[in-house]
């Protein structure tokens, strides 16, 4: 097994909320997005994330890239990204690159789509010159399924699904190590969404370049991750292999995301039973004490309220967060 | 190589790039299509024509005074092609189109001078205080509402007081104000384009902070900004004309409509039978204001067309 190319170690990241209606001086209050998260990434793995919407995914990968402020060791290649002074920081993120969610609001509507995709290329190497520019925006454009000559278009004359592949033409142009992916195909048409998975596949076995593939839509993620990471409210739930999440999953939280992907068959669909997680997200702002999920957990006890669960190890490479993770989930028995 | 598009195959034929259609191209077409704002930017075109070119064709210099028409102004100095004084003469027998010309001339280099101060100074301190945010943020806009506060009418005519009545200190005390405005609004312009995704692939990617701000903030603020500026010209004429009015903007013999329109009044209010004096200066000015505020509109409506 090879070195880990990305080593995240107890990354925690925290918003200041100004108290409504407070002085300048009253202190914010702290909004935990992300608490204590750690993985390691190995070159040319897939790490799947997901989560309901509030979960932290998305300030997860922007803390490892850096856009947001973080605590915690975020190791990239042998480097801490920590410790970088900014200008080294900078050259860095030639090798870490992202695509976002809303494929259009990450091109700048005022620059034609070469230009969006030779960005990282003229920032990183700027005395490239304009035709060898050109040429490798071309092939890139042709490598993600974008006609070459439509390089002087704008981004606002293209379809979701083909700014995404813009999206993913630039991130790619300079051959990155680690792709994060968040939420890529969430704002997309299924079809259209099937399309952009394959074509990342794709890509990931051709340039073998490790990813991590944010989502909240646990089928899409299975398809095209290595590993899965289940987030609920900044904490990690379960990690464990693709397979091995959706054939035994052991957290609760996991067991009702598996269990409310529909079934791609309407008679089957319609006749088995749908358990639905009651309530809503708790406030980040107030977390709930010891076990996060035990608000909504069918199985929590007085003891989920009181200590928070460490990783349990429950099998091969499959981590759990829960003290009761060998227990039958009642809810999912009587709906069973 | 994998392909996941068949359209793909096409390109090995088509090599060719295709123009794109960009907003810029999108917003003139729209323009072009609102015929008041098109219209008044003929009416600018003319003025400005009339402002820089009129010097040609002008009979006498500005300053030349016709002694012959001393006191008999009322009768012989009226308009006409004759005499050659196409626009009359003034109180003192000076030739008004030349003067009207130069006064014209003036006045939209005021109006444009105070005008590109704003667009340089104003968007670029709008947009580094609004993109870097904090503390610079809040230092930077105070000072801006430090100078709001002070009257500015009054500095400025203390400023021609006190260092005597240049060309260079009006356009010095115009400067320094006309940017203040154009600064908060491109300040809190960025504050919403510095959230877009865009901005952030960019940090992401490793661009500089001052490449950020000159590619994907300005760009996005210009719309905005050349709307503002076009209405910031008549403004800026408007002041320079009451600075004019009140006899402390420019020197003889050098002249400008403000002066021109407030010697005007001055001989209709007395009762003098030139009211072309007055007239002529007036049309030009009012046209001049009309056609900016007509363009600026204009401006309006094609660049941000969803807030119609």
């Amino acid at each position: 097994m090879s070195a880990p190319i990305l080593q995240v170690s107890d990354l925690r990241v925290t918003f200041d909320v100004p108290v409504r209606g407070g002085w300048p001086w009253t202190p914010p209050r702290k909004l935990q997005a992300v608490g204590g998260i750690s993985f390691d990434l190995r070159p040319g793995e897939v790490l799947g994330v997901v989560g309901e919407s509030g979960s932290g995914k998305s300030t997860l990968a922007r803390a490892i890239i850096g856009t947001v402020p973080s605590s915690g060791r975020v190791v990239f290649d042998g480097q801490d990204l920590g410790n970088l002074v900014p200008g080294a920081r900078r050259s860095r993120r030639r090798d870490i690159q992202m695509i976002f969610q809303d494929p259009l609001a990450a091109l700048n509507p005022r620059m034609t789509v070469g230009d969006i995709i030779a960005e990282p290329l003229v920032t990183h190497h700027p005395k490239t010159p304009r035709a060898e520019v050109r040429r490798r925006v071309a092939e890139i454009m042709d490598r993600v399924g974008l006609l070459p000559n439509l390089m002087n278009r704008y981004p606002h004359e293209f379809s979701g699904g083909q700014c995404q592949r813009i999206g993913i033409a630039r991130a790619l142009i300079l051959r990155p190590k680690l792709l994060i992916c968040d939420e890529p195909v969430s704002a997309l048409d299924v079809s259209v969404q099937a399309q952009v998975v394959n074509l990342l596949r794709e890509l990931r076995r051709e340039l073998g370049i490790a990813m991590i593939f944010i989502a909240h839509d646990l089928s899409v993620v299975r398809h095209i991750s290595d590993r899965v990471m289940v987030m609920y409210l900044g904490r990690l739930m379960e990690t464990a292999t693709a397979k091995a999440i959706v054939e035994t999953p052991r957290h609760p939280y996991t067991q009702f995301l598996i269990a409310s992907v529909p079934i791609p068959d309407p008679e089957l669909e319609r006749a088995r039973p749908r358990p639905v997680l009651e309530g809503d997200l708790p406030s980040p702002l107030a977390p709930p004490s010891g076990c996060v999920f035990r608000t909504r957990c069918p199985k929590a006890r007085e003891r989920c309220a009181q200590e928070p669960p460490p990783a349990y190890d429950v099998g091969p490479a499959h981590r759990a967060t829960c003290h009761y993770w060998d227990e039958p989930t009642p809810m999912l028995e009587a709906a069973e | 190589m994998a392909l996941t598009d068949p359209a793909t195959e096409a390109s090995r034929t088509a090599t060719r790039p295709e123009k794109g259609r960009s907003l810029w191209t999108d917003a003139r077409r729209r323009f072009l299509r609102n015929r008041a704002a098109t219209a008044a930017l003929a009416v600018l075109v003319l003025i400005a024509i009339f402002a820089f070119g009129g010097g040609f064709v002008a009979q006498y210099e500005r300053d030349y005074v016709d002694f012959t028409l001393i006191g008999i102004n009322a009768s012989k100095g009226v308009p006409s092609f004759e005499t050659g004084h196409y626009f009359g003469t003034d109180a003192e027998g000076r030739d008004l189109f030349a003067r009207t010309v130069q006064g014209t001339r003036l006045s939209l280099l005021i109006g444009i001078v105070g005008s590109l101060v704003a667009v340089v100074v104003g968007t670029l301190y709008g947009a580094i205080s609004g993109y870097l945010g904090g503390r610079v943020d809040s230092v930077m806009m105070r000072i801006v509402d430090i100078l709001m506060s002070i009257p500015f009418m009054f500095v400025l005519i203390l400023l021609l007081v006190i260092f005597g009545r240049s060309l260079l200190m009006l356009f010095i005390g115009i400067g320094l104000i006309s940017w203040l405005g154009m600064a908060r609004i491109a300040r809190g312009q960025t504050l919403t384009i510095k959230n877009k995704e865009f901005v952030e692939a960019a940090i992401a990617t490793g661009v500089r902070p001052l490449t950020i701000i000159l590619r994907h903030i300005v760009p996005n603020l210009l719309g905005i900004v050349v709307v503002y500026a076009t209405l910031l010209i008549p403004e800026m004429i408007i002041y320079e004309s009451f600075i004019s009015f009140l006899g402390l903007g420019v020197q003889e013999p050098n002249t400008s409509l403000g002066s021109l329109i407030s010697s005007g009044a001055s001989q209709v209010l007395n009762g003098g039978g030139e009211p072309w004096q007055l007239y002529f200066p007036l049309f030009f000015f009012v046209a001049t204001l009309f056609a900016f505020f007509f363009v600026g509109d204009g401006l309006r409506d094609a660049l941000d067309p969803k807030d119609r």
